[in-house]
């Protein structure tokens, strides 16, 4: 095992955090909005049309352009000595600290773990019978999965083709798609998790659920 | 008597209740008078009703009877419109189905049945009517179109009717033109349910307007709830009664309240905004008279009708009969038998009976060829005369000068494309028909007659100069003929594109935008907005344009409070009168008619000025014989404070276009910015050739209608012209700079060789 549990535990732990450093997309003159240790959120609304909190004006050429928060998240290192100066690109005006939940850091260990089988093109996705029987009857986990097994059904314009699972052998983890939906091409389709590995994986969620405090 | 009423109590005090809460809905609430204590009283008595003696029971029962009379002659009195407009709104008002069962003698529901059914908000039945002539009953058919409302019942969705239940209605109104029976439509809708999907609110509200304006069967309209362009969707009729507690309206009081108001979304509109709108809009039956946007009133009993009022339902059936009547006697060439008729039922009126549900003759509702002919006339005139709010100023000799003119030219186009034309098409055909045997030898016998008709009528020359058009003098290209550049280039800053972030465009120095290019953003062709002035210098050829009707414009016909400021704002700002321009214009020689609504002017909303503009040009367009173009660079709808003063302008603008289409012309619609509501569901959604601008926004209600109206969400893009385009509502987006040159090619391929099509 190339993954070591309490190292990977500890270093979620000991950083339970994801940074996004906010950059000046271009030159201008900078005026605040936030203030340090402020609670910021990303975009809302069905289609995220409601932008983000204004993190600052950056103005240029008599452009003020307004900068919202990509992220939820709260305000750090923030350079206050910065506001109403001005700026070259790339510069660094914040940082939005994300604090990771248990499902993202769950989700960020799997991908670790997991081989993620993504789709080749955009089309609506099914599994063939026997595996979408097992899947229903919550014994995915028991199906093992060897490259170039027919588990996926593309279906696009009326025409079905079966798809032949390329990558490491293993048991079929994790389901990202609901039966039939339309998915776009290079999103995940299904996480295939090494036979070694499975232990290791139900130990990690298991560990997560139990130890970790949102 | 007293046996009866002990027997009867308990019906008495539901009705006591029914009463009750149908003050406290006209009221507001019960919290007026003392509403909310005779209420108790009243579930007190019912309560205790086996507990008291006979006698104290009947006494309450009086002073209950009594002291609810006392309070229904008080409301009466002193009716405010927002109260009439929760008469309408009340749960106890009488619905179509109650007016199908109780005025029509047998029906027949077609298109579903209540939840079975592709819009029960549109209930559309064939119905039978009766007359009686001294003791005899003459039955009559027709097509009974209207909403439905329903008891409450959810899918009705309150009576707004889907496009799709707006389509049902048109293919009904068909079915009742072929087969020759008068249409009673029913008006019962707060509005249209607004939503794009095809065949969209508004394309399918204008295809309505658009085919009732030539249907070739009487139209009889009665109005209960007269929701603004839902209500339009059915309500071109040649006769429109409106019920006495009904309101026929732009735009609902809160509605007007939320925009006099400037109240955002989701904030509470103030009650006292709202009964000051209700006031304002002027939406009663007595106001719709005065304005002349209905015929007749149809009295209810003083607190409205309500579903067991069967005395009113029979004079209804008495008013839709004689109605019909009075629409198809119109048309009868016998003119001496048109006034008997009418004369005889009006004296019914005149003996100071309330109502007579006997006639003295029977009229037969089918109409003869000549007869229909003279109906779409009269519904022509009728229209017409309709919604003159506007104000005509006095002109200068020089105008009146320009005007005689006018008139002078327009005799001789009716001579040379109307008399003269007319001939000269069944001699070509003559000619055409005989040529086409084709034997030499014929040819010899009508080649001469050929060259004596050519001599005659002599063959038109490229029509309006199209063949005289040179392209190597004339670039078709924007860079080479540009010459007006915006002053909104006058800025030295720069902008960001809104779609920067998806495509990565670069930010940009205004002077180049708004100059060198035309507005459009190089790396994704988003259109910046521009004024509408760049529009009439480089679309046009230079020095073309030349306005007219300048002297009639916007006012405030209702006197709506307010209203004066905000016009002489917008006089002051634009240095225009009316939200609309007409004028005369040439697009690589072509002559053709245009009238464009602009955004600077009240946001291009429509009232009686603009719609009297509107159907002036189109007029011209027609005696000219001249292709149409409507350029809207932005419309609002209809302008709110002109009530249904605007709202009759629908109808009225898109009846004149019809009868333009028909004539033969060529019709184009462009939309650009923001184009939105009454217009576009009317007589611009109506044109077979429409075309929006490159991000423009098309659509009958803005987000925030569609929000409030139904509740749901819609995404950011869900006007965009290119939404529009796949839902089939526009023919095509052009991209601003290459507007001219596809003007010029839409005139060219859909005008044909002549520009006139038939």
């Amino acid at each position: 095992m190339d993954i070591n549990l309490n190292d990977l535990l500890r270093k979620y732990k000991s950083h339970p955090y994801e940074d996004h450093q906010i950059r000046t997309p271009h030159t201008g003159t900078v005026r605040l909005h936030v203030k340090e240790g402020q609670e910021v959120t990303g975009p809302s609304g069905r289609w995220r049309h409601r932008p983000g909190t204004l993190l600052y004006v950056l103005e240029r050429e008599g452009n003020p352009k307004r900068m919202t928060s990509k992220y939820t998240g709260i305000v750090a290192e923030l350079r206050t000595g910065l506001d109403g100066c001005f700026v070259q690109a790339g510069e660094p005006v914040m940082v939005v600290r994300h604090r990771l939940n248990k499902d993202e850091i769950i989700d960020r260990i799997l991908r670790e773990v997991l081989h993620v089988y993504a789709a080749p093109q955009r089309a609506r996705y099914f599994f063939t019978p026997e595996v979408a029987a097992a899947i229903d009857k919550d014994k995915a986990k028991a199906f093992n999965v060897r490259p170039g097994d027919e588990i996926l059904i593309m279906s696009l314009m009326k025409r079905d083709s079966l798809l032949a699972y390329e990558g490491p052998e293993g048991v079929l983890y994790k389901v990202y798609f609901k039966h039939g939906d339309l998915i776009e091409q290079g999103a995940p389709l299904f996480g295939i998790c090494a036979p070694d590995r499975l232990p290791f994986a139900e130990k990690v969620i298991q560990r997560i659920r139990t130890e970790w405090d949102d | 008597m007293d046996q009866k009423r002990i027997l009867d109590s308990g019906k008495y005090l539901t009705e006591f209740a029914d009463r009750i809460n149908y003050l406290a809905d006209i009221k507001g609430g019960l919290e007026w008078g003392s509403l909310k204590e005779l209420l108790q009283r009243v579930q007190n008595l019912r309560a205790n009703m086996f507990d008291l003696k006979e006698d104290e029971l009947f006494v309450e029962l009086d002073q209950i009877d009594r002291r609810l009379e006392y309070m229904e002659d008080q409301v009466v009195q002193d009716l405010s419109p927002i109260e009439i407009v929760n008469i309408v709104r009340s749960p106890q008002r009488f619905t179509l189905q109650d007016i199908l069962e109780n005025c029509y003698d047998s029906f027949t529901e077609l298109g579903g049945e209540g939840e079975c059914n592709i819009d029960p908000a549109v209930v559309v039945a064939r119905a039978t009517i009766t007359r009686r002539v001294k003791n005899k009953i003459y039955y009559h058919q027709v097509m009974v179109i209207g909403h439905e409302k329903g008891y409450g019942e959810e899918f009705r969705n309150g009576g707004c009717a889907k496009p799709w239940g707006n389509e049902k209605a048109l293919r009904y109104m068909k079915v009742a033109e072929t087969e020759g029976i008068p249409i009673h439509s029913y008006i019962f809708t707060p509005g249209s349910y607004p939503i794009e999907d095809y065949p969209g609110a508004a394309q399918q509200i204008a295809r309505n307007l658009f085919q009732m304006a030539r249907l070739r069967v009487p139209i009889v309209a009665f109005i209960s709830e007269g929701g603004s362009g839902g209500a339009e969707a059915i309500g071109l009729a040649d006769m429109r009664l409106m019920a006495s507690r009904g309101y026929y309206s732009v735009i609902s009081p809160e509605g007007a309240a939320a925009i006099e108001g400037r109240i955002k979304e989701g904030g509470k509109v103030p009650r006292e905004l709202v009964e000051h709108c209700a006031a304002q809009l002027k939406m009663t039956a007595e106001d719709n008279l005065k304005l002349k946007t209905i015929d007749r009133i149809i009295q209810e009993p003083p607190l409205g009708a309500r579903r067991n009022d069967f005395n009113f339902f029979k004079q209804l059936r008495y008013e839709m009969v004689r109605a019909t009547d009075e629409v198809v006697l119109q048309t009868k060439s016998f003119r001496a038998f048109r006034s008997y008729a009418l004369k005889r039922q009006g004296k019914e009126k005149d003996n100071g009976r309330a109502f007579n549900d006997e006639f003295d003759i029977h009229i037969k509702w089918s109409l003869t060829e000549s007869e229909k002919k003279r109906l779409l006339e009269f519904r022509s005139k009728k229209y017409r005369a309709m919604g003159k709010g506007y104000k005509e100023l006095r002109q200068s000799v020089l105008s009146r000068l320009g005007q005689a003119v006018e008139s002078v030219k327009q005799n001789y186009y009716d001579i040379r494309y109307g008399l003269l034309r007319q001939h000269s098409r069944q001699v070509q055909k003559l000619i055409e028909e005989v040529s086409s045997e084709g034997s030499v030898f014929l040819k010899t016998v009508t080649e001469p007659v050929r060259e004596a008709y050519d001599f005659v009528f002599p063959r038109p020359k490229a029509a309006n100069g199209v063949n005289q058009y040179d392209p190597l003098k004339k670039s078709i290209f924007m860079q080479e003929w540009e010459q007006y550049i915006s002053p909104l280039a006058n800025e030295d800053r720069t902008v960001s594109c809104p779609n920067a972030e998806k495509y990565g465009c670069k930010d940009l120095w205004v002077p180049d935008l708004y100059g060198e290019f035309s507005g459009v953003c190089p790396t994704c062709g988003h259109h910046f907005p521009l004024e509408y002035q760049w529009y009439l210098e480089n679309l046009f050829d230079p020095g073309s344009v030349r306005e007219f009707n300048q002297h009639i414009v916007s006012a405030n016909p209702l006197k709506f409070q307010g209203f004066d400021e905000k016009l002489k704002k917008a006089v002051e700002h634009t240095g225009r009168r009316s939200a609309i321009i007409t004028f005369d214009a040439s697009v690589f020689d072509i002559k053709i008619v245009v009238a464009m609504l602009y955004s600077d002017f009240r946001s291009g909303t429509v009232g009686s000025a603009e719609g009297e503009k509107f159907i002036r040009a189109c007029d011209r367009a027609r005696t000219t014989r001249r292709p149409f173009l409507a350029y809207i660079h932005t419309t609002g709808g209809i302008r709110i404070h002109e009530g249904t003063l605007g709202v009759i302008q629908m109808p009225r603008c898109t009846l004149v276009v019809r009868e333009y289409i028909d004539s033969g012309g060529l019709y184009i619609v462009v939309y650009d910015n923001n184009s939105y509501a009454g217009p576009v569901a009317s007589f611009l959604g109506c044109s077979p050739y429409q075309v929006g601008i490159r991000s423009s926004r098309i659509g009958f209600a803005g987000p925030r209608v569609i929000r409030e109206t139904t509740g749901a969400d819609v995404p950011p893009d869900y006007h965009s012209a290119k939404n529009a385009l796949k839902r089939g509502h526009i023919q095509g987006i052009w991209d601003r700079r290459e507007f001219r040159k596809n003007l010029f090619e839409a005139l060219m391929t859909m005008g044909g060789p002549h520009l006139y099509y038939k």
